[in-house]
């Protein structure tokens, strides 16, 4: 992530959607509340996207059922938040246990489905997929099909008024908590020497075997993590949208793909910036035309493609 | 030998269908340079590679100081204290300079004394210590790969074809500062394709072809005997300058 | 006679002979052997999926190319009926216009995808055709005008189509008539270097062979033979619809199909597309049975609820890929 010029234009091509919705939307107060919005959903889907990209740029293994780990979480926090009552004081041990069982989850996945078939990609593939068919429906065999309400803790609800601006309470919060968790990862990634490895990893694993390290262990470490904070994501989107249903991990696989690979696979910068792209603009476009709204991230990963093929930060695999 | 560091015996190794090692044996004296040379395909690169563990033994002994090493993994045989200086350098362009070395140092942090040694043969390295590794010329490169093999004692460096494509002042460069570190008793086993450079540089010398050791002996002898190169390498000590 | 007809491809065991067979001939006489407008709409059914996942075989099994946008060419090809006969007068020529638009779509679209997969990993593009089909999806629901949005289009048929039985045969006949012809391509020397792509893509261009066009091809042909599926699939339904043909569990259920049935066999599609059709319709009565007769105790019930018969189904797809990569089909032939 450092470079001698950091490369900013990324960045700056976010700073240009803002603005320019700005001037398509007109009204301040709208715009704020949509760019608040954009950024919410940005930084959940940059929780539960940037395990993804990590795990492949490490190990080249894509884990189509990653979605499982997003659909548990959310579930999970349904139950969790039911058993500690669902005031704010419940929150921090119900995403605690969100992520405990999500990790959990991911070392067994691991294991027992991801590792028989490293190295071969069709294989990768067929299992995940198949092993994502299986854990949805025994979601819905333990929690039913029906649409399970998560409701926000009580002072997460309603809106903060800065005159003529309202902001949610709950997505000011996932804002703050997507930035700390990604300033927490970046600093990882920078300045532990756990971090140097990952990055020395994505790059080169043979070589970094070479120097002595056992990058398996690295690699469960880095699913699990990643299982984990899909997990979380999971949570939090369920309370974004307030309610949960089984298809919860599938619908959000498609917007993660289009994320990572807007980002570069592999990068967790390109997953930041690639995740408040895509919230943004679904938001602004949400807003701004509705009938295309659906589609405009998928032709935003199109356009990207066109510019930078490999992605906003393309990962140099040595 | 029992001043032997490293002893192949019989070594073969596939590679899918391709068997390459056909029963490689040959010594690697402790505290020497042994340079292994050979015509490219000779099998040389992948009895580093084995030798490493990145490509696993179909048969054969590897022995480090008396303990087969044939069947352990990479990270293992790394941390019994081998450095690999492979033929594509293997920096990781997205570090540093100084993580690259961070890296490389294992049991603990960068010595001083070493790294004072390392930019004195290689100032570059000093120049970009904060700049990604990716920015360094192809010699500053192998510089930083070979930095990283001896940023820490190590018992034995493997080192892959380190001039190859380089500028003949770097090569120089590269020249003096291996000489420097077989003072220090370091053992150091080479593969070479240029000539000039291993007569500089060699101890002790086994030249490989098709998979086999066709000659051992001490580099003096080689280098002296015209002939005797001719029929091993296709070439005549003037002709690799 | 029959070498030349399945152009030497044989099934190489006599269960699965003795399988085929029944399944034809079951097929073939339907209307006669199973009267009953339930049984005659699986059996439609079953020969409409056979030739999608026989199609998907030719990417999948064949030239090893894992793409999840096979359901948007099922969807042109019943979309193309659908919006031709609907906003024509439902005749022969509409038909013969709508399909072929729907092929012109399919063609440039496949070809563009094709065109791409090459430069790019193989998950990359897995993901790219995630997004593609998904995009599709959305156009079609989006564009109610021209489509018929989430509701889709019911429309009229031809007079001799409004029997059943006629269209039965018509759907019959072209399923066959267009399975052979796989089978045709696939043991061609064309076919065969698809497979030498699959093994080893690296070394068939070594040999000279240029895998962006086989692979073109072989993505062109497979969504055409999808399309032509959608298509028949359309007229047997007299609708078409995103739930019919986009929905992204179509997608899944193809995947079984092909994975349980045996992949890269052509065959495996027959096995595992009567399989999957029978099992979707008859199972979840079994499974019903089995539910109710384990009431009262926890868990169980659900895991036999009808609606849960995917996951079982999953649950030997995961298995198959690890135990039987050769599916059924291979599992016959080996035994």
């Amino acid at each position: 992530m450092k470079a001698e010029r950091f490369d900013l234009i990324p960045f700056v091509l976010l700073a240009a959607a803002t603005l320019g919705a700005l001037a398509l939307i007109r009204t301040p107060s709208t715009w704020v509340t949509l760019t608040v919005a954009g950024l919410a959903m940005g930084l959940l889907i940059f929780i539960m996207a940037s395990g993804l990209t990590l795990v492949f740029g490490l190990m080249d293994v894509m884990n189509f059922a990653h979605g499982l780990f997003i659909a548990v979480g959310a579930y999970v926090a349904v139950t969790a938040m039911k058993l500690f009552g669902g005031t704010l004081a419940a929150l921090a041990p119900a995403l605690l246990a969100t992520m405990l069982m999500a990790g959990a989850l991911g070392l067994v996945f691991e294991r027992v489905i991801i590792r028989p078939v490293y190295g071969q990609h069709l294989k990768q593939i067929l299992i995940t997929t198949g092993g994502m068919i299986v854990a949805e429906q025994l979601i819905h065999v333990l929690w039913g099909p029906d649409l399970l309400p998560l409701p926000r803790p009580e002072p997460l609800r309603g809106a903060l008024l800065f005159g003529d601006v309202a902001i949610e309470r709950f997505r000011l919060g996932a804002v703050l908590l997507g930035v700390l968790i990604f300033v927490a990862m970046a600093l990882t990634l920078n300045r532990t020497k756990l971090g140097l490895l990952i990055r020395a990893g994505v790059e080169n694993k043979e070589m970094v075997e070479a120097m002595g390290y056992r990058i398996r262990r690295l690699f469960v470490g880095v699913f699990v993590a990643g299982s984990a904070l899909a997990g979380l994501g999971g949570a939090l989107w369920g309370m974004y949208q307030e309610a949960v249903t089984v298809h919860i991990g599938a619908q959000m696989m498609v917007l993660i793909f289009i994320v990572i690979i807007i980002g570069g696979l592999g990068s967790v910068t390109g997953c930041f910036v690639g995740a408040l792209l895509v919230g943004l603009v679904a938001n602004y476009v949400g807003y701004l035309a509705p009938k295309v709204a659906l589609g405009s991230n998928i032709l935003l990963m199109v356009i990207i493609l066109l510019w930078r093929p490999q992605g906003l930060y393309p990962v140099g695999k040595s | 030998m029992p001043s032997d560091l490293l002893k192949l015996e019989g070594v073969h190794t596939r590679i899918g269908q391709y068997h390459i090692l056909h029963g490689v044996d040959f010594a690697v004296p402790r505290g020497e340079l042994t340079m292994l040379l050979g015509r490219n395909g000779a099998g040389k690169t992948t009895t580093l590679r084995t030798i490493m563990g990145l490509w696993r033994a179909s048969a054969g002994r590897i022995e480090l100081e008396g303990r087969d090493i044939a069947q352990l993994d990479t990270p293992a045989v790394a941390g019994l204290g081998i450095g690999y200086v492979p033929e594509a350098m293997g920096i990781f362009a997205g570090l540093t300079v100084r993580e690259n070395l961070l890296l490389a140092a294992r049991n603990g942090p960068l010595d001083a004394a070493r790294l004072e040694w390392i930019f004195r043969y290689f100032e570059a390295l000093k120049k970009f210590w904060h700049l990604p590794a990716g920015n360094l010329s192809g010699g500053q490169k192998q510089m930083l790969a070979i930095s990283r093999a001896i940023v820490e004692p190590r018992k034995l460096v493997l080192v892959d074809e380190p001039t190859k494509g380089l500028a003949p002042s770097i090569i120089n460069n590269l020249i003096a500062a291996f000489a420097e570190l077989k003072k220090t008793g370091t053992t150091i086993l080479m593969v070479e394709q240029n000539f000039h450079v291993a007569r500089s540089l060699g101890d002790s010398v086994a030249v490989m072809d098709s998979g086999r050791i066709v000659h051992a002996g001490r580099m003096a002898q080689l280098a002296a005997d015209q002939a005797l190169q001719n029929r091993l390498l296709g070439l005549s000590l003037e002709a690799q300058q | 006679m029959i070498r030349a007809v399945l152009s030497g491809d044989l099934p190489r065991s006599r269960l699965l002979s003795f399988l085929l067979i029944a399944i034809f001939v079951s097929l073939a006489l339907a209307p006669f052997l199973f009267p009953g407008t339930r049984s005659l709409d699986v059996a439609a059914r079953v020969c409409v999926f056979i030739l999608l996942v026989a199609s998907y075989d030719l990417l999948l099994g064949y030239t090893g190319i894992v793409s999840f946008a096979h359901t948007m060419f099922f969807g042109i090809g019943g979309y193309g009926i659908g919006i031709a006969m609907a906003r024509m007068d439902p005749t022969w020529s509409a038909i013969a216009v709508g399909t072929a638009a729907a092929i012109l779509v399919s063609l440039a679209l496949s070809f563009v995808i094709g065109l791409f997969s090459l430069r790019v990993k193989a998950i990359f593009f897995a993901m790219i055709t995630l997004a593609v089909a998904s995009f599709f999806a959305i156009l079609a629901s989006q564009l109610s005008d021209f489509t018929g949005g989430e509701d889709g289009i019911t429309f009229k048929v031809p007079e001799a189509l409004r029997v059943r039985v006629t269209t039965y045969y018509v759907v019959f006949g072209a399923s066959l008539a267009l399975f052979l012809a796989l089978l045709r391509v696939v043991n061609s020397p064309f076919g065969r270097v698809l497979l030498a792509i699959r093994e080893n893509d690296f070394r068939t261009e070594a040999l000279g062979y240029r895998t962006v066009v086989y692979r073109t091809i072989a993505n062109c042909l497979g969504a055409v033979v999808a399309t032509l599926a959608g298509a028949l699939y359309a007229l047997w339904l007299r609708y078409t619809g995103p739930n019919t043909t986009l929905d992204f569990s179509i997608m899944i259920d193809i995947l079984l199909m092909v994975v349980i049935g045996g992949m890269g066999t052509m065959y495996g599609a027959v096995i595992g597309a009567t399989l999957f059709v029978v099992a979707q319709n008859y199972l979840q009565d079994a499974m019903k049975l089995v539910s109710g007769a384990m009431k009262g105790v926890p868990l169980l019930p659900e895991l036999f609820h009808p609606d849960r018969w995917l996951l079982w189904l999953g649950v030997l797809f995961v298995i198959s890929v690890y135990y039987f990569p050769t599916g059924i089909v291979g599992y016959l032939r080996r035994r």
